[in-house]
């Protein structure tokens, strides 16, 4: 910057002697200045922007519905006016919930398995491979889901459907497993070679140093692995969609079918106009989404300011 | 002697067990490691053979239909790609500038900090929440209806935050003495940034790009009140008010409420269609990248 500053106060001197070039690009070298600076303003913009908009559109719900129903009653009936939408608050909670149950170990365990039991070759198709799931279109998850895990779920637990919160989140477990394992193997590689070694100096196994030792140290990376998954999870919306069987009502076991906030936009969206109240609703879910992301980047945030790794 | 003996065993014990649970630690994550391996390959496996059979030119370049089987997916392949390349030629300037902001420009400042949370909030907005706020703005107020352009923006708000983070990252992996030495020549920071730091960052700026583009090219819920469920009735229709219904919207569509008596045999078409591109995006694009990235790696030391 000093630099800037040094070469502008040239510019001034200059300005008696040579009229040409170097004036023309300190001006454009300014203007690129800007430029930059725009276009990453316009990120806070946006940001801004869909908080005003999703909000307004949702907050109208408010002005025909009570935001103590909108919260706290499970019943979703648009026909009758009856805007209670807990069901798919608790159908988006739980089935958050259990995918991180499922696919958090599974890709904590899988992270350290990259970072410090691979074999330098095993690694450079695990890398890859990780990088596969995420790239892989969330509605063929769902379709694999539909064509394989239902049916199979269906025969083996004898249930009447086989849609609801554990096929969806059996399928989420998998596609959140690539976020979890590729953010803690970072964290566990950021952790100094020297607390390690202390630990095995000292005469504790690999295993009892990993467990004592670097996974605590480890620790702030890794909650931020499993905080980023939840909101991969909460906002996953196509694959759950295909899954949890789309009916509004309350969780009460594994197999109910029923909806989450995602799944319930993309079923009734298309359905309602513009500008009513369900479609306000609607919007309102949406909003909820928002602001439970934002909550979770604050979260993330307050992690790692406060440790290390 | 007897009590000393005992304990002996004791901590005799409690080292085996210790180095039992070390040795089962271990087969364990090697048993995770194949089960993560196992599993993706599966999946990929079990999409290419359901789907393969079903490629064909007339499959693949086609006209969907509504009713009748036998349909292909043409219109919803051009689109895809369209509507891709609309939303990069859209992002790409904006993301690439807000990212030289971040690497080269960002001092520690309110406003700095601002900016970089904006990006990461960006990027965990869910994908169906950026879909609401473009039916509101692009498809409602700026009266573009379902359309390739509104589902193009729209699109623009899922890549930026990728597309900046790996600007910013590329840019930063650019030595120092680079740009000290042509800030030391004379030239401009904005010389220094166009002729020297960008063509070093270029390949990690490309390969961004092209996951970035695999990404886009398989979402769903951004798109299906942005760009909608329909096509197009003339083939490769460039217009951009048309409905831009992409694969992967049909893909969803036909499950959840399509017509055609083949949509099984569609939907595994489309399924094996995606997981090629995605591969193709994936690994022949970026692998030429990486290795220019590795050989200018390698002249930096």
């Amino acid at each position: 910057m000093e630099q800037v500053a040094a070469m502008e106060n040239g510019s001034q001197t200059m300005q008696f002697g040579s009229p040409g070039g170097h004036e023309r690009r300190l001006f454009l070298d300014r203007c690129g200045r800007y430029l930059f600076l725009a276009a990453a303003s316009l990120m806070t913009l946006i940001i801004f922007a869909i908080i005003f908009f999703v909000g307004r559109q949702g907050l109208m719900t408010f002005s025909a519905v009570s935001p103590i129903e909108f919260f706290t009653s499970a019943q979703w009936d648009p026909a009758a006016g009856k805007f209670g939408a807990l069901a798919f608050i608790m159908g988006s909670v739980v089935s958050t919930v259990l995918a991180i149950a499922i696919g958090g170990p599974l890709g904590l365990l899988g992270a350290i398995f990259l970072a410090k039991v691979a074999p330098d070759q095993l690694r450079r198709i695990m890398r890859p491979a990780t990088d596969l799931y995420v790239a892989i279109p969330s509605v063929v998850y769902g379709y694999i889901g539909l064509i394989l895990l239902v049916p199979w779920l269906r025969d083996t637990f004898s249930t009447p459907t086989g849609f609801g919160v554990l096929a969806s989140s059996l399928v989420l477990g998998i596609m959140i497993l690539p976020t979890v394992l590729s953010i803690s193997v970072d964290a566990l590689n950021a952790v100094p070679r020297p607390l390690e070694e202390a630990s095995l100096a000292l005469g504790a196994t690999w295993w009892q140093t990993m467990i004592h030792v670097i996974l605590p140290a480890a620790r702030p990376g890794i909650m931020t692995a499993v905080v980023l998954a939840m909101a991969r999870a909460i906002g996953e919306t196509m694959a759950v969609q295909m899954l949890i069987g789309n009916t509004p009502q309350l969780v009460t076991s594994l197999f109910t079918p029923t909806a989450t906030l995602t799944s319930n936009i993309v079923v009734e969206m298309g359905n309602t106009p513009f500008g009513s109240v369900w479609g306000n609703a609607l919007f309102l879910m949406a909003f909820v989404l928002l602001i439970i992301s934002l909550l979770m980047i604050l979260a993330i945030r307050h992690f790692t300011a406060k440790g290390v790794a | 002697m007897m009590p000393a003996a005992q304990e002996n065993k004791e901590e005799y014990k409690h080292t085996v067990s210790v180095v039992t649970q070390n040795r089962l630690a271990r087969i364990m994550l090697w048993g995770v490691g194949a089960i993560i391996l196992a599993l993706l390959a599966a999946f990929l496996g079990y999409i290419l053979y359901k789907g393969l059979p079903v490629l064909s030119v007339h499959f693949v370049f086609g006209k969907s239909s509504d009713m009748l089987a036998g349909g292909g997916v043409g219109s919803q392949l051009f689109n895809s790609f369209y509507m891709l390349f609309l939303s990069m030629a859209v992002s790409i300037p904006l993301a690439v500038g807000a990212g030289i902001y971040l690497a080269e420009y960002a001092r520690d400042t309110k406003l700095t900090r601002g900016i970089r949370l904006s990006v990461e909030s960006l990027a965990t907005v869910p994908s169906i929440v950026l879909g609401l706020f473009g039916m509101i703005v692009f498809v409602n107020m700026m009266h573009m209806g379902f359309s390739i352009l509104g589902g193009a923006l729209t699109l623009v708000l899922l890549n930026l935050p990728l597309l900046v983070r790996v600007t910013e990252e590329s840019i930063r992996t650019v030595p120092k003495s680079y740009e000290e030495a042509s800030l030391a020549l004379g030239a401009t920071k904005l010389q220094t940034i166009v002729r020297v730091v960008l063509p070093s960052a270029m390949p990690g700026i490309i390969t961004g790009i092209t996951l970035t583009a695999g990404r886009a090219l398989g979402e769903t819920a951004i798109l299906i009140f942005t760009a909608g469920t329909t096509v197009s009735r003339f083939m490769f229709d460039t217009d951009l008010m048309a409905g831009g219904e992409t694969l992967a919207v049909h893909l969803w569509y036909l499950l959840s409420a399509g017509l055609v008596p083949d949509r099984d045999q569609i939907a595994n078409g489309i399924g094996a269609l995606l997981i090629i591109t995605i591969l193709i995006f994936n690994f022949v694009l970026v692998l030429p990248l990486k290795y220019l990235q590795r050989k200018s790696g390698a002249t930096m030391k």
